[in-house]
């Protein structure tokens, strides 16, 4: 058991130490949000107020609406720097060296899973602390309701990025990553604006949104943080964590690189 | 012995509870009914139907009578709380649309907005005890703590006319800026906040010289400054706020009301007109015409904690303990 916990703390210690050493990811996972909260948000303000929608009780600017959403960005860029990560340490070898320990490999994968989750978790409450001296002040204790919810969100995107990262052979590759993950994923969601306004422009745009899991976490974290619980998206992370999680261990194969530079 | 002590404490408890239970009237304008809130669950518990196109709304001094301003049946009608019933109805004259209520629990001071006057009704014997000439399209109306003064407002003479109630006679006018919609005065009776919707202001006078003291201005971030349109004011007992609700801005404006100074702008729902307090002035509760609900403003923390959802168009409120 020791053994373990030892190993896990390896890998916790290796991902902070990583971002310790690396303050302009920091720095550039937080200037992402905040751009989007206050420049682009500030544009949409809404001074006016949104319409009311779950789990908000009463009229919010356009900067409390799309926090959540910029909150599961930040996971969403993190998990898939994760997957940018696990194929740069593919390549260099540090995670064949990794994968040398004894201890079982699934234990290893959900080890950096953890790890990777647990930084984006930082950073997300540096940017949600920004957020509250801008304005944006959801319930206290909200703060702490949604902490679970955003592990659980850092651990699906996390287990997306790693399932991604065993499809990608070349770090170049990460370029597509970005324009048909990233990108779809972001916009097709609730995470900018609320879906019935989807509804008004296109019934199958609304269909697509409503479908993606990124609005599913972007809920869940949302109602969270306002001491709600949103059980059907819940259920979809819940869910999509552990068969994202599964299908990215069958499907890892440290040879990839190794193969390549044979080849 | 720890049994009959257990049943007293529940006992007290639950009447503590339903003591401390407020309830809200919010009138309909556009569904001729009255939304009843209870403010412990912040549901609407029922909806009556009242007479044509209710406004404004007033509660007997010993809160068991409200009298509601039946704009489009021309009257003045009187429901008794405890049985919800309209009892009787009170010659008003046309269109009433706001009123204020005498001290004394029988004076009514009513505004008739199509026929230029404030007609005064006594309450208990259903007497019309005098019409007063005013202004062009009367509409807010206000008595003064001790009685002596009752001002009202005319939206397109922008004055308010200051009716002496001890001879019912109008005695002074005051000009103000465009479209005066509300008049409040603090709870000593020392000063008068009025709002003038189209001008944007809200003019604070001192009522012993009848003079102006100063002139509120509002600018609310984002929003163009012709929406920015001040309806209805309530002030905290204590001195220390005026709330003002900007109509079609959907903001609440917290003004500090020593230094005039506005604090914070408060989103609500659209086109906020009127407001009024829980018993303990703990909570403000604000009418949203457009969107159909009541915002409750949380007055300790200056923040919006509801909206709820009522009938179309609600125009006033008023709240009992």
């Amino acid at each position: 058991m020791i053994v373990y916990w030892e190993c896990l703390r390896g890998i916790v210690l290796r991902e902070w130490l990583r971002f310790v050493l690396q303050r302009s990811r920091f720095l550039s996972a937080l200037v992402r949000p905040l751009l989007w909260l206050l420049v682009f948000a500030a544009g949409f303000r809404a001074a006016l107020g949104i319409a009311i929608i779950a789990p908000y009780d009463t009229y919010i600017t356009y900067e409390t609406y799309i926090v959540p959403g910029l909150a599961c960005m930040i996971l969403l860029f993190n998990g898939m720097q994760g997957s940018l990560a696990m194929v740069y340490d593919r390549e260099m070898g540090s995670m064949r060296v990794l994968l040398t320990s004894p201890l079982p490999r699934a234990f290893l994968l959900a080890s950096k899973l953890l790890a990777t989750a647990l930084i984006s978790l930082l950073q997300v409450y540096a940017f949600l602390a920004i957020a509250w001296v801008y304005g944006v002040q959801p319930p206290p204790w909200g703060l702490l309701s949604a902490l679970p919810a955003l592990l659980l969100v850092a651990l699906l995107l996390c287990a997306l990025g790693l399932l991604l990262s065993n499809g990608i052979r070349q770090l170049e590759n990460f370029a597509g990553v970005m324009n048909f993950v990233i990108f779809p994923l972001f916009f097709l969601s609730s995470a900018l604006y609320p879906l019935w306004k989807m509804r008004e422009a296109s019934e199958w745009l609304y269909w697509l949104c409503a479908l993606n899991p990124f609005s599913h976490a972007v809920e869940l974290v949302r109602f969270a943080l306002y001491q709600r619980l949103n059980l059907s998206a819940l259920l979809v992370c819940l869910g999509l964590t552990a068969l994202f999680a599964l299908l990215a261990v069958l499907t890892f194969n440290p040879q990839h690189a190794a193969l390549r530079k044979a080849g | 012995m720890r049994l009959s002590h257990l049943a007293c404490a529940i006992t007290l408890g639950l009447a503590c509870h339903t003591a401390l239970a407020a309830t809200a009237y919010v009138s309909n304008e556009k569904d001729d009914s009255i939304s009843v809130i209870d403010l412990d669950t912040l549901q609407v518990t029922d909806t009556l139907a009242v007479g044509m196109r209710p406004r404004g709304l007033l509660l007997s001094n010993d809160n068991r009578l409200l009298y509601i301003c039946a704009s489009d049946s021309d009257r003045v009608q009187v429901m008794d709380l405890a049985t919800r019933q309209i009892i009787k109805e009170l010659p008003s004259g046309a269109d009433p649309e706001q009123f204020a209520l005498h001290p004394n629990d029988r004076w009514l001071y009513i505004s008739n907005e199509d026929d230029a006057l404030v007609t005064v009704v006594d309450t208990q014997t259903d007497e019309v005890l005098a019409q007063i000439d005013v202004g062009v399209e009367p509409e807010g109306m206000a008595v003064s703590p001790d009685g002596k003064w009752a001002v009202n407002t005319s939206e397109t003479t922008n004055m308010l006319h200051w009716i002496d109630t001890s001879t019912q006679q109008l005695v002074d006018n005051t000009l103000v800026d465009q479209r005066p919609r509300h008049v409040e005065f603090d709870k000593d009776g020392q000063r008068l906040w009025a709002s003038a919707e189209i001008g944007g202001t809200v003019t604070v006078m001192d009522v012993e010289a009848r003079e102006i003291l100063k002139v509120l201005r509002f600018e609310i971030k984002g929003v163009h400054p012709d929406k920015v349109q001040p309806v209805g004011v309530k002030l905290t007992d204590d001195g220390k706020y005026a709330f003002v609700a900007l109509g079609p801005a959907n903001h609440v404006a917290v003004v500090d009301a020593k230094t005039y100074e506005v604090l914070d702008y408060l989103l609500v729902g659209r086109r906020v007109w009127h407001m009024a307090f829980t018993p303990d002035q703990k909570r403000l509760l604000t009418t949203n015409g457009v969107s159909g609900d009541v915002s409750v403003i949380d007055v300790a923390s200056l923040k919006v904690s509801k909206s709820i959802k009522v009938g179309r168009y609600p125009w006033g409120v008023v709240v009992t303990p």
